[in-house]
């Protein structure tokens, strides 16, 4: 399957995929809005987080992996691997916020919702026409959707 | 201005933040390596000090939101034709700090910039014009010494065989190349776009003074090897890898002038490949010490023909100055493939602005009088002609070759089209677009995927509208154009202008 690779040489550090993937999981879809009323108000939070260490960067966020280890500890079948995409899928309504998953990732990608008890993670924007918001956001091309 | 200098407030710029639209992100922060941009934590918002400001644009154009604006700053001293507020704020610069004043990139000064006041023809009637996108168009261009004339002979079977022994030349596919900007002054990813840029297009890439880093050998048939007075990595493996060697011996931007690449930019890859001590300052100096005449610059160009076997053509670089024809002449005569020309409003990353500004000639005229000198003493086809230093767009190549240039080298424009603004500040090492700057962190702002395709569209584009402009004179070979210069007029030049470029007015 296509899954979002960062590219450490290339990123940049400029946290925009992070503005992306606020404003495509936003209600307005507009990203004033978003960052200003969605984010402070009702706890929007990207799922994609940049991480720094020296010169280097990075942006990570859920990989999808073949064998899930979320899938394996959610406790209440909220995080499913979808057989047909591939994608690892998160149903909001059956998460209790019991944060085995959190624990399972290897990858630390999975956060925890500011507000609520629900956790926040990447679903590759699949409703999204062009595909990732964060890839097709990126300003150095640091981000790619492909076949590996 | 509080505990500041007292003349901290008379910046060049100033940051306009839109309130409605500054939604404190922080990704003006992050992108300005001058810290111009910063986080109040008091306030709880970004902030800014406009005095930090370079005017890079760097920040404008990554601001998700729009909200930023960089503007001159509208402060104005009272109007005084003589003083005018640049040289005002050079007198409060030096008086505070007693140095030199550094500057980068090319001359801004108003001098007549000579592209603009030629004008190029095109057929009607009498002459058919020349559609490029259904008829061949010829852009292929040689450079290097060409014979006076070709000799055969008849092979046994009485087919001809050709007798004259050719020089070698270098081909391109347009006449095109990237100047030398070297591997320190500008990073790595920038010298690996250009040489993967200049092999997609067939053309050439001079890997200025800095040496050439090991792993880009295998682009040297598109590349050209500079040998500068610091003789920074230069050594027998790099005078064969490329396609040819070039004598630096002046530039446009600092006639007369050495370079100086300071030790902050040394990095373990520069100090490799240049062949200096990691961190220390590799300093060119102004003359080449083993060249103070003709016959010494004869001597380096055969030593140089000698270790590379006579294989690849060798071109001496120089700065237009006043009596350029004669020392264009005497280097042909000392045995240079091709001379290339630099006129004074070619870049730099770093020159006193004294000598950027007022140093030189411009180009059009170098470059005019060099051709017709050459074609007057018999000795044209000797050498090629490459000018440099200010070539904007392909109205200015097509210009230029009708003046009587073979090729033509720019380098602001290809840094241009990877992002640069001319902010005029690569001395600082902290080119904020990832350009001249050796900071691991700033330099990959500069992804060779992406530079290298930004400058293939260039050329591409560039390559088509010289097709079109040859088209429309009627011609379907760039050769046809060489030192035509019947096929350019004047507009309010003087009768010394136009007859130093050796055009007729327009109308006549």
């Amino acid at each position: 399957m296509k899954r979002v690779y960062p590219d450490k040489d290339f990123c940049i550090g400029c946290h925009i995929c992070e503005l992306a993937c606020l404003t495509a999981h936003s209600k307005s879809k507009d990203l004033i809005l978003a960052y200003t009323v969605e984010r402070t108000g009702e706890g929007l939070s990207s799922c994609k987080h940049v991480h720094e260490g020296g010169p280097t960067c990075v942006a990570l966020s859920c990989r999808h992996c073949d064998e899930p280890a979320c899938v394996a500890a959610c406790i209440s079948g909220a995080l499913q691997k979808d057989s047909e995409s591939g994608r690892t899928v998160y149903d909001r309504e059956k998460c209790v916020g019991c944060w085995s998953c959190l624990m399972a990732c290897p990858y630390g990608a999975i956060a925890r919702h500011p507000l609520e008890k629900k956790i926040v993670k990447c679903d590759l924007c699949h409703d999204r026409p062009g595909g990732p918001a964060c890839v097709a956001a990126c300003p150095n091309q640091a981000l790619k959707q492909e076949e590996r | 201005m509080l505990f500041q200098p007292i003349n901290r407030n008379y910046h060049d710029f100033s940051i306009v933040r839109d309130k409605d639209l500054c939604i404190n992100c922080k990704v003006c922060i992050r992108q300005c390596s001058y810290e111009a941009h910063f986080w109040d934590e008091s306030r709880q918002k970004v902030m800014h000090d406009n005095a930090k400001c370079v005017g890079c644009h760097r920040c404008e154009a990554f601001c998700p939101t729009s909200a930023l604006l960089i503007q001159k700053k509208r402060s104005d001293f009272r109007d005084n034709a003589l003083w005018r507020p640049e040289f005002i704020k050079y007198i409060y610069k030096q008086a505070d700090s007693g140095g030199v004043l550094l500057t980068g990139m090319g001359s801004p000064v108003n001098i007549p910039v000579y592209w603009d006041k030629l004008l190029l023809d095109a057929s009607q009637v009498t002459n058919p014009s020349i559609d490029p996108l259904r008829e061949p168009m010829e852009l292929k261009t040689f450079l290097g010494a060409k014979p006076v004339k070709l000799e055969f002979s008849k092979t046994k079977d009485g087919s001809p065989k050709l007798k004259t022994r050719l020089t070698p030349n270098i081909e391109l596919n347009y006449p095109l190349m990237f100047s030398a900007m070297s591997f320190g002054s500008i990073n790595f990813n920038l010298h690996i776009a250009m040489a993967r840029a200049a092999t997609e297009l067939g053309i050439c890439y001079n890997t200025g003074e800095g040496g050439l880093h090991k792993t880009l050998y295998q682009y040297g048939k598109n590349t050209i090897v500079q040998v500068a007075s610091g003789r920074f990595g230069v050594h027998r493996d790099y005078l064969n890898a490329g396609a040819g060697i070039e004598i630096k011996v002046g530039q446009g931007a600092k006639p007369g002038i050495g370079g100086h690449l300071p030790g902050e930019k040394i990095n373990a890859m520069v100090s490799e490949t240049r062949m200096v001590p990691l961190g220390s300052d590799a300093i060119s100096p102004a003359p080449h010490h083993d060249i103070y005449s003709i016959e010494d610059l004869h001597q380096l160009i055969f030593a140089l023909k000698e270790a590379s076997e006579y294989r690849v053509p060798v071109s001496v670089k120089i700065a237009a100055v006043h009596n350029v024809a004669a020392i264009a002449s005497g280097i042909v005569r000392a045995g240079a493939d091709i001379v290339a020309i630099d006129g004074m409003r070619g870049g730099t990353g770093a020159a006193p602005g004294m000598i950027r500004d007022n140093v030189g000639i411009p180009i059009e005229l170098a470059l005019a009088q060099v051709d017709q000198r050459l074609r007057d003493e018999g000795i044209r086809n000797r050498a090629s002609i490459v000018a440099a230093g200010g070539i904007r767009c392909s109205a200015d190549v097509v210009k230029a070759i009708a003046l009587g240039a073979d090729a033509c080298y720019f380098a602001t424009a290809a840094l241009l089209a990877v992002g640069c603004t001319l902010c005029a500040k690569c001395y600082t090492g902290k080119c904020p677009w990832g350009i001249a700057t050796n900071d691991a962190k700033l330099a990959k702002r500069q992804n060779p995927d992406v530079a290298a395709k930004k400058l293939v569209n260039l050329v591409h584009a560039w390559g088509h509208e010289i097709e079109e402009m040859l088209g429309g004179m009627g011609l379907n070979s760039i050769e046809s154009l060489r030192g035509n210069r019947d096929k350019l007029r004047a507009v309010g030049l003087s009768d010394t202008e136009m007859d130093i470029l050796g055009v007729k007015h327009a109308g006549r």
